[in-house]
């Protein structure tokens, strides 16, 4: 009986059986931000410990860096002092630090793959919840909190029980203008926010075969949105392909070792699945969320969801959801006025982005009144941008061109909502207030999505604003 | 390095309705711009407990008849969404010892258990009765029974669910896995020089 790669990385990494029952497992990589990291580095201190790998340990600063300052000390004091705690932490416990100067700081999800950091068959924690982007390599990645950090900081390891795996298949051909996003947004809708609860989920199937890495890392992104603390997807040439060359990977004779290592590691045929869920490509439609969780999405074509038409065991949190968006049930939920266009986030602020974008955009202006910004998700990914002119392109189409950060995707710089703003928003939560205002609005979509909104003002199918994205009518 | 042994925990109830709680609810993330948790527990829900402009909301953590509750009862999934350990540090630092609900996302549960806070599962049927008889009565009593995965109340007593390392966890005094998990020091050498990326 084969394994699948879940289970064949757990075991090349359990160091023992805990007391409890859970295992110890062994962390590869640590990555770390100036967020959940300065109250380990304290316990750390508190406990006269040292960092036990500092050479597997990476930090970079993300969340609370604003985009439109490239200069320190930074407006906000609160946030100064962070990026301050982080340097230090970094320089008197040895960790290699992405600081801004290096030119390499990011988002930590976007900043391991592009280092060649994240590699197949290895295990990496970081105390975000967006690892499971990682997995993207055949990476077995945990979004952790910080004492979990603590624990990795000082030992290496971590304390887990064992997960169940659920093999997520999605066989044919995705009609043009559906993108990665739309896929992990329809998964999502289907299985439900805490529907991957308990389970790694491994994305397979025609579909991803076919995914670029940066697709395949945009679903494993939003993993934890369906309740899945690790999603992953099996090693393959493509993934190969773009880890050749990166400053941490192995170079020569090692290369190849490291290659056949990574092959073998990915799920064997006859490899036996806790679940085994499949769905259509062709099914999959432009995908938006009309509420506040992720869960709650409908296709572009579609109309916003009542209390009356859902669920028994739905219809108080449709209630909810319908009372803060402020949107009419039964009512299309193409043409919905936005106010704000955000393009980036660890979702989707990658060069194939932007490259999407910008592919479709020239010609067209966001209207006036909306607020569009595009952040690219590092500093790499700007000047790759920077030298297709893609950030010329989207700043003629009306976009701010940002700094490398986080930025609007969550409330931790000075990129936010104001009152009920509307977003059209390419990341990755649509939660109550998650964009720094109470009553604020989100509506997660694919970046082409965003970039229809943008131009339009309203919510819009991209393939009717921009007919290039459908190959047909070339 | 044995820790408290957490087997019973006693006190008074508060409901925190709704399902799918995510933990930028259970604490904003302008509040995470700290490098200590101290403090945490004052912003605990401030977007739902308080107005923008200042004032309170109508909010079960306001009425002034659940002060003092050290058990929290909530809905489905519950603390799902960003994995920061601030939501269960500010649950903790408000004054909660144990939570019962419907179920956790996945993180949530385990930054939890390591803080020696439990997250009881009890049936939606036993909840909303649980729910009733707290509503009706603030001073009850709630002893959650940690030890033997119950929930007595008012003379009732409700099954509740406990995964078992948890459980372990929790009344050998190994919550936190720190001690153990440095104990295994050689065998994490051992692991490592057996993966050709780390034994390089």
């Amino acid at each position: 009986m084969g394994k699948t790669l879940f289970n064949k990385v757990w075991e090349s990494h359990a160091v023992r059986r805990l007391p409890n029952g859970q295992t110890q497992l062994l962390i590869g990589t640590h990555l770390i931000h100036e967020v959940t990291s300065p109250q380990a580095f304290a316990m750390l201190r508190d406990l006269g410990l040292k960092v036990r790998f500092p050479h597997r340990t990476f930090a970079t600063v993300d969340h609370i860096v604003p985009t439109d300052q490239a200069f320190e000390p930074f407006a906000d004091p609160l946030a100064d002092a962070m990026i301050k705690e982080l340097r230090k932490n970094c320089e008197q416990f040895g960790v290699t630090f992405f600081d801004r100067k290096t030119g390499k700081q990011g988002i930590v999800h976007i900043v391991g793959p592009e280092q060649g950091i994240t590699q197949p068959g290895t295990t990496i924690a970081c105390g975000d919840s967006h690892t499971s982007t990682h997995g993207a390599f055949g990476t077995i990645a945990f979004g952790i909190g910080t004492s979990q950090v603590r624990d990795v900081l000082a030992t290496q390891t971590m304390a887990l029980g064992e997960l169940k795996v659920r093999r997520i298949q999605v066989d044919g051909t995705l009609r043009p203008g559906v993108y990665a996003k739309d896929v992990i947004l329809h998964i999502i809708r289907m299985l439900g926010v805490n529907g991957g609860t308990g389970f790694a989920y491994e994305y397979a199937g025609e579909v991803f075969d076919r995914f670029t890495m940066e697709e395949r890392m945009t679903v494993c992104n939003m993993s934890i949105e369906g309740g899945a603390r690790v999603g992953y997807v099996n090693p393959d040439d493509t993934t190969f392909e773009y880890l050749k060359g990166r400053p941490y990977c192995p170079e020569g004779a090692a290369w190849d070792e490291a290659v056949a290592r990574w092959r073998a590691v990915a799920s064997d045929p006859d490899a036996p699945y806790d679940e085994i869920v499949k769905f259509r490509a062709g099914d999959i439609a432009p995908t938006v969320t009309w509420g506040i969780n992720p869960g709650q999405a409908i296709a572009i074509d579609e109309t916003i969801p009542s209390v009356e038409s859902s669920a028994a065991a739905d219809k108080e949190s449709v209630a909810e959801a319908l009372e803060h968006m402020k949107l009419t049930p039964g009512a299309p939920i193409k043409g919905t006025r936005i106010d704000v266009a955000f393009l980036g986030s660890c979702t989707n602020g990658r060069l194939s982005d932007f490259v999407e974008v910008a592919k479709h955009i020239a010609g067209h202006h966001v209207v006036p009144g909306v607020k569009a910004i595009a952040v690219p998700g590092s500093q790499i990914v700007a000047l790759q941008c920077q030298k297709l002119g893609l950030d010329r392109i989207l700043r003629e189409a009306g976009f701010e061109w940002r700094e490398a950060g986080c930025s609007m995707c969550l409330a931790m710089n000075p990129d936010k909502l104001v009152g009920d703003q509307l977003c059209a928003s390419s990341s990755n939560r649509n939660f109550k207030g998650r964009q720094g205002s109470i009553t604020g609005r989100t509506l997660l979509m694919s970046p082409i999505m965003v970039a229809a909104a943008a131009v339009t003002g309203v919510v819009s199918d991209a393939r009717e604003v921009f007919p290039t994205t459908h190959p047909a009518s070339n | 390095m044995a820790l408290e042994l957490i087997t019973s925990i006693k006190g008074r109830a508060v409901v925190v309705p709704g399902d799918d709680v995510d933990t930028d609810r259970i604490i904003p993330a302008r509040y995470m711009k700290c490098v200590t948790f101290d403090g945490l527990g004052e912003f605990l829900f401030y977007d739902t407990r308080f107005h923008e402009a200042g004032g309170e909301k109508d909010h079960p953590l306001n009425d002034p008849r659940f002060k003092g509750a050290t058990i929290l009862l909530g809905g489905n999934n519950f603390g799902c969404g960003s994995s920061r350990e601030h939501a269960p540090q500010a649950i903790y630092r408000y004054g909660f010892r144990a939570l019962i609900t419907e179920g956790y996302a996945e993180i949530f549960f385990g930054n939890s258990t390591t803080l020696g806070m439990p997250c009881m599962t009890a049936s939606k049927a036993d909840l909303q009765t649980l729910r009733a008889m707290v509503e009706s009565d603030p001073s009850l009593e709630i002893e959650i029974d940690v030890e033997n995965r119950a929930i007595r109340a008012g003379g009732k007593t409700f099954p509740a669910e406990l995964r078992e390392s948890a459980r372990q966890a929790l009344v050998t005094g190994h919550w936190d896995p720190i001690a153990d998990l440095l104990e295994g020091e050689k065998e994490v050498d051992a692991t490592a020089a057996r993966l050709p990326y780390l034994a390089a």
